[in-house]
């Protein structure tokens, strides 16, 4: 019996050296450049958004060959700071690209978050995807207009259902609230863990409406389960029947962004060969056909634009939160 | 019948000696990992996920459902044997499975866990195929007020496990209580305790609390009792791997109860398998107690660990139905392969039977043989995983506790977790050295979150009128079993004391 057992021993010692492989890897050296060695750091469990993100960008720079050896990380926690925090303590790490997006924006803001985007250096935002406000199918409001109404009599009675504080879904309800003239404070947001969840509240009729990634719920509304009453991209997208908030009279737009930031302290140099190296990734056939498969919207930017695009991402979370008085 | 001929349509694609390869491949990586401390079934899927991208993806299916059945049952293996159970959901396998492998019957506990962990599956699994769309309907039905109508339920019929010392049971679920409050507070987004730290904004992991006081509380008891009581920390590994027909007959019908209140669950969001396997426990402990079973608590009764192996598995086989049919992910395991059946063009949800059919029926059928053929390899492997009780205690304790750090350290990459570990390893060394139950501080942590959350957004809908709480026919009737129960419970226990008195008077 001696050697089953030696068996199953060197099994379960392949299996932890193979699983610390697949999360720990790439986190060693400092020294190579990234054209043949780049650590993609996801600031989400696996299997989260961003995991996911991170997870298609490192076949796509496989695939195509653009990078030799990529890893991706994971450090959740915390919305995403808690790997922004980590990022920030190794200046001029020239092997690494944080991902980050919109919900890190909000939850900077929403914390008392030493480390903030002004920390890092801006490479290029890549795919975004939109919230939508839905409601059940049995609900009595057709449209945007006869939600906004009752909202408007009794925002407490009206309670929406979404992410968690701080998400792209909370900061839209808050926002569409202050634009139509309801105090962001009376509105009786209901935080779920995720859009699965939020869903369900909205089927079990808890929640008067949901607001959730368009992505999450196309199927629901295809199924006629759910019905959207409006997106929030600026312009009417490709394929979807759904309006806008500012085509139905009421300004607020807002996106779930992703794309990545280099650490600080990048010189220009090595700036200039990460852009490089997410442009190639994008025009990989894998990357085209990862915006297909889940639905984002290419919305590739660097330099100047992308900075600013940031900037004023932070002044639009700042804003909103101290409406919500938080 | 028609469910039928699509399903055999599937195992007709799924079987194919290649496929069959995979599904072994995945099962073996599958229950490595979840034997591991920390690393259950959820964190055996996604690490192993991105094997299976660049398979086919009938191949990639099954590979994916050796996966995911093989976490869970490994996850129970190392709790069994180690007192380290490999995930949440095998914490109330935990309990009585050590004390069976204590009492030298590790194979036959290894065993009942094997055969539980596929009877549970192929239930709920086999449910999913045939009801799938109607089953679901039971998760449109919960709102907050049932939810916490259910962690109340809960709580009282767990409360059981806490009956030997009132005092002891509910100081330890305080601690319980008080660990699970650290982080940032999700319907106010205030931070509670957690020092101004960042990492703690989280909240403790279940997975460092259990591993924490279950492993290294255990490391910390036996090291400290080392030349004290030799005779007491011996473990034997005798017995064999087989289930006798007595076995069986006691076995089998704590399997089905475990499946019942496994089943459900898993159609609910947010419920996740720890309620129901505790509650599959609480109920052994308590028809134990009717039968006066001098096992339970003691050497280990067969009953106790059969029942929440079963729920656990048919928790994990009736999400899977939940997330195909409606889309939604009740677990994290099911979060993780949300995405993966995105790789393949597959939205799972209210279209997926009609959209992707092929691929739906031959993933069902893989999970069919990947229930197989896990209780397969699992079985003889019991003897073979028992005999790891024979290596010297020192080497297997000192082993016990870097597996320990090395799967909290995986998970999160986090230095502060393993410095929480130590400490409460070290709170779990006390609870153990002065006599208080290990059991109430998981269940505290794992519903009183849950009862919290549930009763503030109840609330908050319906803007602060308590009504809202008995406000639908699945919170009065639970309410009313309870009172019900409390009730019973109340007159049997006072005729028990005029029994005893009228004992005590008539000599």
């Amino acid at each position: 019996m001696k050697k089953p057992l030696r068996n199953a021993l060197f099994g379960a010692a392949v299996a932890v050296i193979a699983a610390l492989a697949f999360i720990n890897a790439g986190t060693a050296s400092e020294t190579s450049t990234a054209k043949n060695k780049l650590a993609l750091i996801a600031p989400a469990a696996p299997g989260g958004g961003w995991d996911g993100f991170a997870r298609e960008g490192q076949q796509a720079l496989k695939s195509g060959g653009v990078v030799n050896n990529v890893q991706v990380v994971n450090v959740p926690g915390a919305g995403g700071t808690i790997g922004l925090s980590q990022f920030v303590q190794t200046p001029g790490r020239e092997d690494a690209l944080l991902v980050t997006g919109g919900v890190m924006v909000g939850a900077i803001e929403l914390g008392d978050n030493p480390e903030s985007m002004a920390d890092v250096v801006p490479i290029a935002r890549m795919a975004d995807d939109y919230a939508a406000l839905v409601v059940p199918a049995d609900s009595k409001f057709q449209t945007l207009n006869d939600f906004l109404e009752a909202w408007k009599k009794d925002p407490g009675a009206t309670s929406i259902g979404g992410g968690s504080l701080g998400s792209i879904d909370h900061l839209l309800s808050a926002m569409v609230a202050k634009t139509v003239g309801i105090d962001p404070k009376d509105v009786n947001y209901i935080a779920y863990s995720g859009g699965g969840e939020a869903l369900t509240s909205l089927l079990s009729h808890t929640t008067a409406a949901g607001m959730s990634g368009y992505n999450e719920v196309r199927d629901q509304i295809e199924a006629g389960t759910v019905r959207a009453l409006a997106i929030s991209s600026d312009e009417r997208l490709e394929g979807v029947d759904v309006p806008t908030f500012k085509e139905q009279g009421v300004e607020a737009s807002m996106s779930n962004w992703r794309g990545f930031v280099a650490a600080p302290g990048t010189t220009d140099e090595t700036k200039a060969a990460f852009i490089e190296i997410v442009a190639e990734m994008r025009s990989t056939a894998h990357w085209q056909g990862a915006l297909k498969r889940n639905s984002w919207t290419d919305t590739f930017s660097t330099g100047e634009e992308f900075e600013q695009f940031i900037k004023d991402e932070v002044a639009t979370a700042q804003e909103i939160v101290k409406d919500l008085g938080l | 019948m028609e469910q039928l001929e699509l399903l055999m349509g599937g195992f007709a694609n799924a079987l194919t000696p290649i496929n069959l390869l995979w599904v072994l491949i995945g099962a073996v990586l599958g229950t490595a990992v979840g034997v591991l401390p920390g690393l259950g079934s959820a964190m055996a899927v996604a690490l192993l996920l991105p094997v299976t991208f660049s398979l086919e993806p009938t191949a990639a299916f099954i590979m994916f459902a050796g996966i995911y059945f093989g976490g869970l049952f490994g996850d129970s293996t190392s709790g069994i044997l180690l007192n380290t159970p490999g995930n949440s959901s095998a914490m109330a396998s935990t309990f009585e499975g050590h004390r069976m492998a204590k009492s030298g019957q590790a194979a036959k506990a290894l065993a009942t866990c094997a055969i539980g962990a596929f009877i549970g599956g192929l239930i709920a699994t086999t449910l999913v195929v045939f009801f799938a769309p109607t089953l679901v309907k039971m998760a449109t039905v919960f709102g907050p007020a049932e939810y916490f109508a259910l962690a109340v339920f809960a709580f009282l019929a767990i409360s059981a496990v806490v009956s030997e010392s009132v005092i002891r049971g509910i100081a330890a679920l305080g601690i319980g209580l008080a660990l699970a409050l650290v982080g940032i507070d999700g319907p106010s987004g205030t931070s509670r305790f957690t020092l101004g730290m960042p990492q703690l904004f989280d909240g403790i992991s279940v997975i460092v609390i259990t591993v924490g006081l279950l492993a290294l509380g255990e490391v910390f008891h036996i090291a400290s009792r080392i030349h004290r009581d030799p005779a007491a920390t011996q473990i034997e590994a005798k017995g064999r791997a087989r289930l006798n027909l007595a076995d069986f007959r006691k076995a089998l019908p704590a399997w089905l109860r475990g499946t019942a209140f496994g089943a459900p669950f898993g159609l609910i969001p947010a419920g996740g398998a720890e309620v129901p396997t505790f509650l599959a426990y609480g109920t052994e402990k308590q028809l134990a107690k009717r039968r006066n079973d001098p096992e339970f608590g003691t050497t280990g009764s067969i009953r106790g660990l059969a029942a929440p192996e079963a729920a656990a598995n048919a928790t994990a086989g009736t999400a899977m139905g939940a997330l195909l049919a409606l889309g939604l992910p009740t677990s994290a395991t099911a979060a993780i392969m949300l995405a993966a059946f995105q790789q393949y063009g597959m939205q799972p949800g209210p279209l997926l039977f009609e959209r992707s059919g092929d691929l739906v029926w031959a993933l069902l059928a893989s999970l069919f043989i990947g229930l197989v053929i896990l209780v397969m390899i699992n079985m003889p492997f019991a003897s073979v995983w028992a005999k790891l009780l024979s290596i010297p205690k020192h080497y297997l304790y000192a082993g016990i506790t870097v597996f320990s750090m090395l799967g909290v350290y995986a998970v999160s990459s986090a230095i502060l977790d393993l410095w929480l570990l130590i400490a409460i390893g070290l709170i779990g060394f006390m609870m153990r050295r002065y006599n208080i139950p290990l059991a109430p501080v998981l269940i505290a942590v794992i519903l009183g979150p849950m009862a919290e959350t549930e009763l503030r957004r109840a609330l908050a809908v319906s803007e602060g009128d308590l009504g809202i709480l008995v406000g639908s026919p699945i919170t009065v009737t639970l309410y009313a079993v309870l009172a019900a129960a409390l009730v019973l419970s109340a007159i049997q226990h006072l005729r028990h004391r005029r029994a005893n008195r009228q004992a005590v008077l008539v000599p």
